[in-house]
């Protein structure tokens, strides 16, 4: 039983200058305990799926369920078994740290003292523990990831979706940061369903990748089986497949429609 | 349904504890009203108002629902910083009541208009107002529901739109006029045929009528009946949007 499916999953959006079709049918399966890598150039439509995966975006077509809940029919069950790390994040910058991570777990329905335990633990995690009476405003960006990250896992999630989980981390706070996820995996069998531009993380971390262009699914695999497939030699780096999968990206016309 | 109760006190107190934080804002808001109150209210006392009750008992309910009108209209700013950061994203993805984002907010304005109520009230009192002790209660009642209806509305909107460029321009439009037409700062008994007629068509004018009637000891039904009708209907429409909006998947 896959954890994650989904079906023609599709999302247009209607703007001013006409419709924007962001995702235009996305079909995968995630199995349980697997860290995925969702890759795509940018605006490929990463971050809608993950919206609607995690109920933030309602879909215009196609269907998913999420650990065992079906989108549509209860966005709620998915809410109490899924964590989000958004890619700009989501704390308010005039709160404490402590007080966002008390706060998450209240909603997630923690008892009060559950839920400062709760905060000290994922602090201590995620070396936040000397920042946790600080304003949300006064973290270095790398600090301010890692309590977002903090906050997806409050629930300890069964799946846990990532976008661009390490996006301005120091070398050492990502590699600590793959650790946290394998561990997570490995401990609790959490899935994790994580996007990234660095194609080393991808490699180093996820079991099997998922690309996308132009909102459809353009390749998927294991690095090294797409390396061997699209990479043209045995010796082929990941990047070289990633760009003979997702071409040029140079002055290719924009694919929303020219309003006239 | 069974989490709305917590639900709602959560949030109800993370965001009162970020008002009072800022006693800026506590004041701000009072600072227009307390204005009228003090610069402009002694120059009525002689004024002939065409209703019952002395000057202040005409012009400190016009001033409350003045004062609701204001407040409670703007507080869906806060909800478009905190799109802005995320923070609205990321309590939608988790479990908590939709209704409870909504309520918990709009319950906070309502204490807090009722705090700058009474403040007002009471800086009326030492200028000379004299009411029933019941009739300034009705009023207070009056600020809530007003408070709580506008406040949803204003959450809507906030949610809805891209950015302040959409936001503050609406609010300005659509309270100015309806400040004029309820007759906040002269009552529209001094109106004549057409204005009076128009202002008949703006709810808010039903609320200054009721409260200045509670002003003064008048408790009857074509009066704070009319007014309450007015008012809870106002409110069930505004939380019905609101609920509406706040349920529905962000845009
Ligand atoms: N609310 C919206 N209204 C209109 N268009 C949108 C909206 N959100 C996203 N889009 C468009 O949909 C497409 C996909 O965007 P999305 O954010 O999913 O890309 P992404 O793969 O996450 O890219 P990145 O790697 O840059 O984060 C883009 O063309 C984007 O401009
Ligand atoms: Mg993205």
């Amino acid at each position: 039983m896959p954890v994650i499916s989904t079906a023609g999953l599709a999302r247009t959006f209607q703007t001013k200058r006409g419709p924007v079709e962001a995702v235009r049918g996305i079909d995968l399966t995630v199995r349980p305990g697997e860290i995925l890598g969702f890759l795509g150039p940018n605006g490929a439509g990463k971050t809608t799926t993950l919206r609607m995966l995690t109920t933030l975006l309602a879909p215009t077509g196609g269907a998913a369920t999420v650990a065992g809940c079906d989108l549509a029919r209860d966005p709620e069950g998915v809410r109490r078994k899924i964590g989000y790390v958004a890619q700009s994040g989501g704390t308010d910058p005039s709160v404490s740290v402590r007080e966002e991570l008390v706060t998450q777990g209240r909603m997630y329905r923690l008892g009060k003292a559950e839920a400062a335990a709760r905060a000290e633990e994922l602090a201590a995690d995620l070396g936040l523990s000397e920042l946790l009476d600080r304003k949300c405003g006064a973290l270095s960006g790398g600090q301010r990831r890692r309590l977002d990250i903090a906050m997806g896992l409050t629930h300890r999630p069964v799946v846990l979706f990532l976008d661009e989980p390490t996006t301005g981390l120091d070398p050492g706070s990502r590699a600590e940061l793959w650790d946290l996820i394998r561990r997570l995996r490995d401990g609790q069998g959490m899935t994790v369903f994580l996007t990234t531009h660095y194609l080393d993380e991808a490699e180093a971390l996820a079991d099997r990748l998922v690309v996308v262009d132009r909102g459809t699914v353009v390749a998927e695999g294991t690095a090294a089986a797409l390396k061997a497939q699209y990479g043209g030699s045995p010796e082929a780096t990941l990047q070289d497949a990633f760009i003979a999968i997702t071409g040029r990206r140079t002055a290719e016309p924009d694919t929303a429609p020219i309003a006239v | 349904m069974s989490h709305l109760f917590s639900d709602t006190a959560l949030i109800f107190g993370r965001y009162l504890r970020q008002a009072l934080d800022s006693k800026v804002g506590v004041v701000f808001g009072l600072l227009q009203p307390m204005f009228y109150l003090i610069f402009f209210g002694p120059l009525l006392r002689d004024v002939p108002l065409g209703g019952e009750g002395d000057s202040w008992q005409t012009l400190v309910p016009g001033l409350l629902i003045q004062l609701g009108l204001f407040s409670a209209a703007f507080a869906g700013f806060g909800i478009l910083l905190e799109k802005q950061v995320g923070v609205i994203e990321r309590m939608r993805v988790t479990p908590v009541s939709r209704l409870a984002l909504l309520l918990g907010r709009a319950l906070k304005d309502v204490v807090l208009l009722l705090v700058q109520s009474l403040l007002l009230v009471l800086v009326a009192v030492a200028l000379g107002l004299r009411a029933p002790v019941l009739g300034v209660v009705v009023g207070f009642l009056f600020v809530g529901l007003l408070t709580i209806s506008l406040a949803s509305l204003s959450y809507a909107l906030a949610m809805r739109v891209d950015g302040p460029q959409g936001f503050a321009p609406v609010i300005s439009t659509v309270n100015m006029p309806a400040m004029l037409l309820s007759g906040i700062l002269l009552p529209m008994a001094l109106a004549p045929g057409w204005l009076d007629a128009v202002s008949r068509c703006v709810p808010f004018r039903y609320l200054v009528d009721a409260v200045r009637a509670a002003y003064v000891g008048d408790f009857g039904w074509d009066t704070v009946g009319v007014g309450a009708l007015v008012g809870l209907a106002l409110c069930a429409v505004s939380m019905t949007v609101g609920t509406r909006v706040f349920r529905k998947a962000g845009a």
